[in-house]
């Protein structure tokens, strides 16, 4: 899958399927997806907007993801997930996100 | 040629402090040693999903295996440092460490990121077999393992710990009691209506709580555990106990260096120990408040560790930054999500919001009409409001916060100026 920083730079990541979003960035060193809470859904520090093309397949937020996202995050946008809360799947593989700026 | 960082436990606080000096641009070595085995992962999945079976160690790394090399992190797994010492001779801070195989690390600049040990209990029968502690990835599988098969199981210690052990031990099916000396559950961490709360939340799904309950020793058959005997002369048969009472900071190699320690080893709002050329973060510290920076704290969490390790690392490059942050806490027990923001000690007032018979609520406390802190059990929205307002030094007006129908965060007043502004500790 594909991370996109604030500063425009893609990273490629090899994720394994059952992982989230959030572990493989931060796994690989991705920067941006900070994820203090280790992906309990607890701390909104792994905000990322999913592109457009994969946001049907990723789909909504989770109740009380869609409380931190609410709350939290600077830009919110149709297409935020919190990256923690995001499995991958092989629907997923090729799946784009990019990640904001600013993390709470 | 250099001789680096020494970062002296492969925890949550000695990787992020290693990350932390390389996103800085530090370019000189570093060497980060545990003693565990494995590299550094996240230890609070260990008493959750990791007893669930939905996590295990792979899944647990903080890091790819490639991430350590690539970074030029020397991580060094499977190794204690047993000694330290400090050069009388050479720069602040540079010294010699010796681990137990024998191996000698120099080093120009020293962390401890030693963390805290499970304190355990010196009573009768206390080393039987079937007596587990949690605290590491081993302790964990050892614990999974016993679950599987146990039937009757007692947890000493109504914590954090002790209680999310009890909640997934009794999620498998088992019969759980859980022993607690104090009168109420949590009583360090939470409020009396939110310990009152969890032990009705507790019997409701079949857990049996004792309070007021200390324990006199454990009885056993051929070296394993059979029972618990309370000091009321209770007799509770078993054939697995859980001792979560706590933990004991890693003091010994701050008391070898002569730092000061008082349950824990002291340092100063920029992670500094009494030798200000040594660092330490985590759990093993105590440090002032991170908010007030008055009197001194033991914060034992995953944001502290984060929190704390960033500055040490700012420290050890000469940045003292004034860095301010909101602790912030959780324990996931079954489905009751119980997050914390703030630090309670010292309320004079609360406010409770929503019904906890709905177990869905809030408590947020007050002194003097400044807010302080929040409980917030199944409120994902309040806990992030009141982590908020604490981040950007403001209040929620307490008459208006107990009406669960407004939102917290269209009650953040922009006025109050009472409490300091907090600045993110990004590196």
């Amino acid at each position: 899958m594909i991370y996109i920083g604030s500063a425009g730079r893609e990273y490629a990541v090899d994720a394994a399927v059952g992982d989230t979003v959030m572990a493989a960035a931060v796994k690989n060193g991705v920067p941006g997806i900070v994820a203090e809470c280790g992906g309990n859904c607890s701390c909104a520090t792994c905000h990322v907007w999913v592109s457009e093309e994969f946001a049907p397949i990723v789909g909504p937020p989770n109740d009380m993801e869609e409380d931190l996202l609410d709350m939290a995050v600077s830009e919110r946008r149709s297409t935020s997930r919190l990256a923690c809360q995001i499995r991958i799947t092989k629907a997923l593989d090729g799946l784009t996100v990019e990640i904001p700026p600013e993390q709470p | 040629m250099s001789n680096g960082t020494l970062i002296v436990g492969g925890s949550q606080a000695g990787l992020q402090l290693a990350v932390s000096l390389r996103q800085l641009g530090d370019t000189s070595p570093i060497i980060l040693v545990g003693e565990e085995t494995h590299p550094p992962y996240q230890r609070p999945p260990l008493s959750k999903e990791f007893l669930a079976g939905q996590a295990e160690l792979d899944s647990l790394a903080f890091r790819a295996p490639a991430f350590y090399a690539d970074s030029g992190i020397d991580l060094v797994c499977g190794e204690r440092v047993s000694e330290l010492g400090l050069s009388p001779s050479g720069p602040p801070g540079s010294g010699v460490a010796a681990t137990a195989n024998g191996r000698e690390l120099p080093f120009d600049r020293l962390a401890l990121t030693v963390g805290a040990g499970p304190r355990r209990l010196a009573l009768p029968g206390a080393d039987l077999d079937g007596i587990c502690y949690l605290r590491d990835h081993n302790d964990a599988a050892d614990l999974r393992a016993r679950l599987a098969t146990a039937s009757k199981v007692v947890v000493v210690g109504g914590g954090f710990i002790g209680l999310e052990v009890a909640s997934e031990a009794r999620a498998l099916g088992r019969s759980v009691t859980v022993v607690e000396a104090a009168e109420r559950l949590m009583a360090r961490a939470v409020g009396p209506v939110v310990s009152e709360f969890y032990r009705q939340a507790h019997l409701r799904r079949g857990i049996d709580v004792r309070l007021s309950s200390g324990v006199s020793g454990f009885d056993g058959e051929r070296g394993r555990v059979t029972g618990v005997e309370l000091s009321d002369s209770t007799h509770l048969p078993t054939d697995l106990v859980l001792v979560g009472v706590g933990v004991l900071p890693r003091t010994e190699l701050a008391e070898q260096l002569g730092l000061v320690c008082d349950q824990g080893i002291v340092v100063d709002a920029h992670a500094r120990t009494s030798d200000p050329s040594v660092v330490a973060a985590g759990d093993c510290t105590v440090q002032p408040h991170p908010m007030t920076g008055q009197g001194r704290v033991r914060l034992e969490s995953v944001q502290n560790a984060v929190a704390q390790a960033r500055v040490a690392a700012a420290t050890l490059l000469g940045r003292l930054d004034d860095v301010k942050s909101v602790p912030w806490f959780w324990s996931y027990q079954g489905d009751l999500k119980l997050q914390i923001a703030g630090l309670a000690a010292g309320y004079d007032d609360y406010v409770v919001r929503g019904e906890p018979d709905d177990e869905r609520f809030s408590v947020l406390y007050y002194r003097q009409n400044r807010l302080l802190a929040i409980d917030a059990v199944n409120r994902p929205a309040d806990y992030m409001a009141v982590r908020k307002a604490l981040g950007q030094g403001v209040t929620i007006a307490p008459d208006r916060a107990g009406d669960a129908a407004i939102p917290l965060k269209s009650l953040l007043a922009a006025s109050t100026t009472a409490a300091p502004a907090v600045q993110r500790a990004d590196a």
